[in-house]
């Protein structure tokens, strides 16, 4: 396979606009995700940085695609393992759907390149992060192991 | 979750999941090479397999890519598993790993 790709899948029971903000406001995201800051204005051609607590950028990137509550898409690269920034920008997909009561939304993670490592070491972290997301929304708290950024890492 | 459950209790279908474990986005064709099974049996797998959010489709052009969806494996384990068991579940299946050899279960 010339790319590096997963895509992931879960459903959430809300509506597009509550999982839009969820993915896109920081007070929001940093409950469900780590602890982390992303700082963004959701513009196309934006630039897009997500901050561990200590301050440091943990990935950055640039917006590529804003289509509000259904489709977002930005580049992201690493900014704090030397080996995984070399490999460069890859890209992230959400797309929100509604399917009955609840929102489909598919996150696409992708690099034009075969096994690269950012692609392999940013698909451990997100069932967590996306149980933790539907944990929130659907019932006001996010899971106890994604509110602090892991101490190991 | 019913879904989930009954999408996984079919050897032929874990072996589906298997081969995208081992190699994520492969097409119904690339899926069907090696494997003791119709073309069309693959085609009825996969099905039960999407339908239970375990496989995610991807069109790329004209080619239907699978990919793994482990979203709801892992919200299963996230219901009955404690997060201070996991460290020691790991190490127990490795040493089972590492005991008997990789096997279906």
């Amino acid at each position: 396979m010339a790319e590096s790709r997963f895509v992931y899948v879960t459903y959430i029971r809300t509506t597009p606009e509550k999982l839009w903000q969820a993915l896109t406001d920081p007070e929001f995201t940093r409950q469900y995700w780590c602890e982390t800051t992303q700082d963004c204005d959701w513009k196309p051609g934006a630039s897009w940085r997500i901050m561990i607590p200590d301050g440091r950028v943990a990935d950055s990137g640039e917006i590529i695609e804003v289509d509000p509550p259904r489709k977002l898409v930005h580049t992201w690269r690493n900014e704090f393992r030397p080996e995984l920034r070399a490999e460069g920008h890859s890209r992230i997909t959400y797309e929100l759907e509604p399917v009955g009561e609840s929102v489909k939304l598919t996150i696409i993670h992708e690099m034009d390149r075969p096994d690269s490592q950012l692609i392999n070491a940013v698909s451990g972290g997100w069932p967590h992060i996306l149980a933790s997301l539907k944990s929130l929304l659907e019932t006001g708290e996010s899971l106890a192991e994604t509110r602090h950024w892991p101490v190991d890492v | 979750m019913d879904k989930v459950f009954k999408a996984l209790a079919d050897s032929g279908r874990r072996l589906l999941l298997d081969r995208l474990h081992a190699d994520n986005g492969q097409t119904l064709s690339q899926l069907c090479e090696h494997l003791n099974m119709t073309r069309q049996a693959v085609t009825k797998h996969l099905a039960v397999l999407e339908e239970a959010n375990l496989v995610a489709v991807l069109w790329r052009g004209r080619e239907k890519l699978h990919y793994l969806n482990p979203v709801p494996i892992y919200d299963i384990s996230e219901r009955w598993i404690g997060k201070f068991e996991r460290g020691r579940l790991r190490v127990l299946a490795e040493l089972k790993k590492h005991l008997e050899g990789e096997s279906d279960g």
